[in-house]
């Protein structure tokens, strides 16, 4: 694409999510103060009244995340934005918006930990928390950018994946993507899709909340618009009200499991760069992409064929792309800045005898191409 | 002709779950009373609620109902209410969902002076999970986690919310459930936050341990310190302590309401 540097926007990533969250229809936020996420805040509370939106600081994390499942509920596409500490808080209730199946966009711009950790650095640890934080079996879709269009774009996405499937969607940003500032375009409204939840058609007499006659996605009711219906936080039937019956819970749960195992191709994405004829594959995800791309790219100037696998959706994991990705190299090398998470599930995705490299960083600096390099280089 | 509840029930889920003589049910009843007198149309009425005894009587009102967590149902009721500040958004919840766990969000809620409608099923206890005592179980009483009596002082609800800047504070029982009905359909009018306590019996885990085992024993212990609140306070200090006034305890009317002054900032901004 060319560009016309009028169009260009220069923003920290932060300011990219507020950006592209209106962008996508994004009509509430609800948010409590936590370093390294606020801009987003700040930039939806400038933005949203402005266009008819609404923005609240509620008085804890807690209280941010029920907001934005309240209004979601009353019709809204709602956004909240956080980091570790306040992202554990947050779970309880982010539990609630999958069981009631209530779309909703969390941004987690991770920081070090555990606990209050490192508030102003980067890290990747909370990938893990990210898929199973809350309590209880759940689906998760979490999404990781690594350069600023691609927030925009992956902002975009996750409304409207979280409208698609009714339910809470995970962006996992980290301190360096969500502090860096770098030149963004954003699309011309109406050049990219938005998709809203689908609303019943059905009337308020014969409405039932989670009817799946139609699919496992069920058709909504906003407060307010004729319809009385019920929900909870409990296992529920399909007319929104409590059940222990093993068999109704048993449906209902795998139903929500199913919501994301049974559309993985319209949830899965994976970037590849000078994968086609790499030996040497590095899979990185988040600022650390950024890194293993001048890597791959300083590897091959020294003659290493090295190449790069990202996953721009990391739950759920791409463990067929992985396997795949696995078959036509030599070894995989995972770096993250944290101890060791998603090199997990890179394992389990790859033949048992495929030898897989770690490299690690913690105490908030961003790991450098040099250490990727060395790596390659020490694999090749 | 007699009144017809129907409307705003849900039949089919009846009989409910509390216990027989559970004060939750003159609670529901005043509440509809109060919303039909208010010709408040039931699709345009949202109850929201959190975890415990309490919390369960959404699920028998027909309308947008929302069983939510232990203690956040207020958050989500702010959520609701800014997307459709059109809508009339009512919270109930029990003393130790909304007190204790949900304590912050009840003084913010108040701080704010959203046009949400709080009431507080103010039963002393830890009903649903077994009688624990709780913020307001009163001091030396006796509850599962308390078999000693009770070592903490109880909240003066009225008081922490006042302080805490709700504009409208009121307080009811359930041995009076006719003013019971007049007080919430006050709050529900209010354009503003109205809390409302409601003291109210929990006989099975608060009475059964502090001798009022049977129903009517504990809605006698509570009607006969209910006195309206200028009878109280012609009261000697000293008698005071004995008994709780009832009635609107304190109303401010033109205090600016949450939502409706962020539609003017929204409308500003767009003119
Ligand atoms: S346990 Fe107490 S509050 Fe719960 S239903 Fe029984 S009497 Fe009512």
């Amino acid at each position: 694409m060319k560009k016309n540097m009028d169009d260009v926007r220069f923003w920290p990533g932060n300011i990219v999510v507020a950006e592209a969250a209106v962008a996508a229809g994004c009509n509430f936020f609800g948010g409590y103060p936590i370093t390294p996420s606020s801009e987003v805040a700040a930039h939806m509370a400038l933005l949203l009244p402005k266009v008819g939106g609404h923005f609240i600081q509620m008085e804890d994390e807690m209280a941010a995340m029920g907001t934005v499942i309240g209004a979601s509920l009353a019709g809204a596409k709602s956004l909240t934005a956080t980091s570790g500490p306040g992202f554990s808080l947050k779970l309880e209730n982010l539990g609630f918006g999958y069981i009631v199946e209530a779309p909703c966009v969390v941004v987690n711009v991770m920081r070090g930990g555990p606990s209050t950790g490192l508030p102003t650095q980067p890290a990747q640890a909370d990938v893990m928390q990210a898929r199973w934080g809350t309590h209880g079996d759940h689906p998760t879709i979490a999404l990781t950018p690594a350069f600023h269009q691609e927030i925009y774009m992956e902002t975009i996405r996750a409304f409207n994946l979280a409208e698609q499937f009714r339910m809470p969607v995970i962006l996992l940003l980290d301190e360096v993507l969500g502090h860096l500032s770098e030149g963004v375009i954003p699309p011309k409204p109406g050049s990219f899709e938005i998709i809203n939840r689908t609303k019943t058609t059905a009337s308020p007499e014969d409405y039932v909340p989670y009817d799946t006659s139609e699919g496992d996605v069920p058709p909504f009711a906003p407060y307010f618009a004729g319809y009385r219906w019920h929900t909870t936080g409990l296992n529920h039937d399909r007319t929104g009200f409590p059940t222990t019956d093993p068999d109704t819970v048993t449906f209902d749960e795998k139903r929500l499991m199913r919501k994301v195992t049974g559309n993985r191709e319209l949830i899965d994405k994976v970037e590849y760069f000078q994968a086609d004829d790499a030996e040497i594959g590095i899979f990185a995800f988040g600022s650390t992409a950024r890194a293993a791309m001048v890597a791959v790219k300083q590897a091959r100037a020294k003659g290493i064929k090295a190449g790069l696998m990202r996953p721009l959706t990391i739950w759920p994991f791409p463990n067929n792309q992985v396997l795949a990705f696995s078959k036509q190299v030599k070894t995989i090398i995972v770096p993250e800045m944290n101890l060791g998470q998603i090199v997990y599930e890179v394992e389990r995705s790859v033949h048992s005898d495929m030898p897989i490299h770690r490299i690690n960083r913690v105490g908030g600096v961003p790991i450098n191409p040099s250490e990727i390099l060395a790596g390659i280089e020490e694999a090749a | 002709m007699s009144f017809d509840y129907k409307p705003y029930l849900r039949y089919e889920k009846l009989p409910h779950m509390w216990c027989p003589g559970c004060g939750i049910g003159i609670v529901v009843k005043a509440m509809i009373r109060a919303f039909d007198d208010l010709e408040w149309d039931p699709r345009d009425i949202a109850v929201v609620s959190g975890i415990g005894c309490t919390s369960r009587a959404p699920g028998y009102l027909n309308m947008n109902t929302l069983h939510t967590t232990h203690g956040r149902a207020l958050s989500f009721a702010t959520g609701i209410k800014m997307h459709r500040p059109d809508g009339n958004v009512v919270v109930i919840a029990g003393d130790g969902d909304s007190t204790a766990i949900g304590g912050n969000h009840l003084i913010h809620a108040a701080r704010r002076n959203i046009n949400i409608t709080m009431i507080v099923n103010n039963n002393n206890i830890y009903g649903m999970t077994g009688g624990q005592y709780s913020p307001t179980t009163p001091l030396g009483a006796k509850a599962a986690t308390a078999p000693y009596g009770n070592l903490e002082p109880s909240f003066d609800l009225p008081h922490l919310l006042r302080g805490a800047g709700a504009s409208f504070v009121a307080r009811g029982h359930v041995g009076n459930g006719r003013q019971l009905s007049t007080i919430l359909k006050k709050g529900f009018a209010h354009n503003g936050f109205a809390f409302i306590e409601v003291v109210s019996n929990c006989h099975t885990q608060f009475g059964r341990r502090n001798r009022m085992a049977d129903p009517m024993n504990m809605i006698k212990w509570i009607s006969d310190r209910a006195k309206p609140l200028k009878k109280f306070g012609q009261m000697e200090e000293d008698d005071k302590a004995k008994y709780f006034p009832v009635g609107v305890l304190f109303e401010e009317k033109d205090r600016p309401e949450y939502t409706a002054t962020y539609e003017k900032l929204i409308k500003k901004l767009s003119a």
